[in-house]
């Protein structure tokens, strides 16, 4: 049977969108979420001081990403719209990470599908809880898929090498610099394949949902106190 | 209540476009019955059935502002509610009063807390004060409809702008006026008395504590001639609520510095109930 000209199968046309979308996501650079003890903590390379890929959504809640900026930088505005609206409308303890996460799938998801071309991105939700169990990470893909992480999550550049490299050196307890340590270790290796690099506080953007602050527990890790960090964390623990 | 949403599922469109980083005036494009000032009511004059506050007053003083409120709320003769919190963080480094509606009034609040925050985390920064001042403009504009029947909301702010390194008061009217008031000033139904008392009290090199007393006077005084505010209840040990903003930022003053400050007030006022004489020159 002949096949009208310019046919192409849904198959590979959703399989031509993803393999466009990994690879949006696959060029930028990456992005590292640990949890420790004290809460989550969010490490991502950044050329620039002003434009984040870590931010703000609601009290617990933060939001992290890779991929093109102003496809996230939409993201991130509706999930803030999103969070104050329900909290305004019913109650600040009634804006979940969860819910945020199903909003954030589903439209991700919509996009993949229906627009002309799929979101180059890939993002984090992170809610920290009154506990370490109560902690949620969830990760979402281009297409909306959602994958619930426990204890870190890596995105963006070469994120499974990055992976490897986290899970073999991750414990549960970590303290804030060793946890640092390992985020800032994990985002030098991604170098297509060279040489670690080691990066400085001029090239990190730095940010942690804190359990113990009082309300709005996400906080920016800035200099000097970052530079504290990182050299307190180098004196600890030897980098392989 | 359900959410606006596409038929498609996920966000509406409207959550995905860059446009304003003011919270009410994206409810008003989304939800706008959720706003304060947007629900039409009978034409009757309603301010007889909901609960009224009171007095606030704010002096400025070097380091920063002080703000207290009265505890009372009154519905007519009717002491509604003895304990009503009428000042507010607005953000980090604000405040803000409120006379008035008690519902509406805290509704508003709630919502100004909210679009300052929202702001923040939209733009990454913090609005100026000025700019703050200016968005309780806005909002006191639009429950102009509301505040025509009767259910007026009358806010006093006050902060410390990180600029110009001083604490700074605005007041407003009905219609959302604005106007920077430098030294003190007093909102509600009590608040020509307390004005009175501020006038002969206030001096421009008092440090907080001073600043924090010459407002308890001034809410005393108000309470003195003033039915619907409330004077401090000592056997309940029901005391103005009072707040600070300086250069690190807001604080409520705790319970016990108040009654501190409260019974030495009234100890004194048992000398001399009208409070301390001003010398004629």
């Amino acid at each position: 049977m002949s096949m009208p000209y310019g046919y192409v199968s849904p198959e590979q046309l959703m399989k031509d969108r993803a393999d466009y979308a990994r690879k949006g996501i696959a060029r930028g650079r990456s992005v590292v979420v640990i949890q420790y003890p004290g809460g989550i903590l969010f490490v991502a390379e950044t050329p620039s001081r002003s434009l984040h890929k870590i931010s703000e959504i609601y009290d617990r809640i933060a939001f992290a990403a890779v991929g093109k900026y102003n496809e996230f930088e939409n993201l991130r505005v509706a999930g803030v719209r999103l969070a104050d609206l329900r909290g305004y409308s019913f109650d600040r303890a009634d804006v979940t990470g969860r819910g945020l996460a199903n909003v954030y799938a589903q439209t991700l998801g919509t996009i993949f599908t229906q627009e002309p071309k799929p979101y180059e991105v890939e993002i984090v939700v992170a809610e920290v809880g009154r506990t370490v169990a109560d902690d949620e990470i969830y990760r979402l893909t281009y297409d909306g898929s959602v994958a619930q992480e426990t204890g870190f999550a890596v995105m963006g550049g070469s994120a499974e090498q990055i992976h490897r490299y986290v899970a073999d050196h991750y414990t549960a307890e970590m303290s804030l610099p060793a946890a640092l340590r390992l985020a800032v270790d994990a985002v030098g290796r991604d170098n297509g394949g060279g040489e670690p690099r080691q990066l400085t506080a001029e090239s990190l953007e730095v940010a942690i949902l804190d359990r113990d602050r009082p309300r709005r527990r996400f906080r920016r890790v800035t200099t000097p106190e970052l530079d504290d960090l990182l050299a307190a964390s180098s004196d600890a623990a030897p980098s392989t | 209540m359900s959410l606006p949403g596409d038929a498609r599922g996920g966000l509406p469109r409207a959550f995905l476009t860059p446009g304003t980083s003011s919270f009410s005036d994206f409810l008003g494009q989304q939800a706008p019955d959720l706003l304060p000032g947007r629900r039409s009511l009978p034409g009757s004059e309603l301010s007889e059935r909901a609960p009224h506050g009171t007095t606030v007053v704010a002096t400025t003083y070097p380091e920063g502002v002080v703000m207290a409120g009265d505890r009372r709320s009154t519905m007519g003769n009717i002491i509604a509610q003895r304990d009503v919190e009428k000042v507010f963080p607005a953000d980090e480094y604000s405040c803000i009063g409120i006379a008035g509606v008690a519902g509406v009034a805290v509704e508003l609040v709630r919502l100004f807390q909210l679009e300052l925050e929202h702001y923040e985390k939209i733009e990454g920064m913090v609005l100026s004060l000025d700019g703050k001042a200016n968005r309780l403009s806005h909002m006191i504009r639009g429950n102009l409809a509301m505040a025509m029947q009767g259910l007026a909301v009358l806010p006093l702010f006050a902060g410390f702008d990180l600029e110009q390194g001083r604490g700074r008061i605005f007041s407003y009217d009905v219609t959302g006026g604005r106007s920077e008031e430098h030294t003190y000033y007093s909102v509600g139904s009590g608040s020509l008395f307390a004005r009175g008392a501020l006038k002969k009290l206030y001096r421009d090199d008092h440090n907080q504590a001073q600043a924090t007393t010459v407002c308890i006077e001034s809410l005393y005084d108000a309470a003195d001639d003033d039915s619907a505010t409330g004077g401090p209840d000592l056997s309940r040990r029901i005391f103005p609520m009072v707040a600070l903003v300086d250069v690190h930022g807001y604080r409520r003053l705790a319970e016990d510095d108040v009654a501190e400050v409260v019974e030495s007030v009234v100890a004194a006022r048992q000398e001399r109930p009208d409070g301390p004489q001003a010398p004629l020159n």
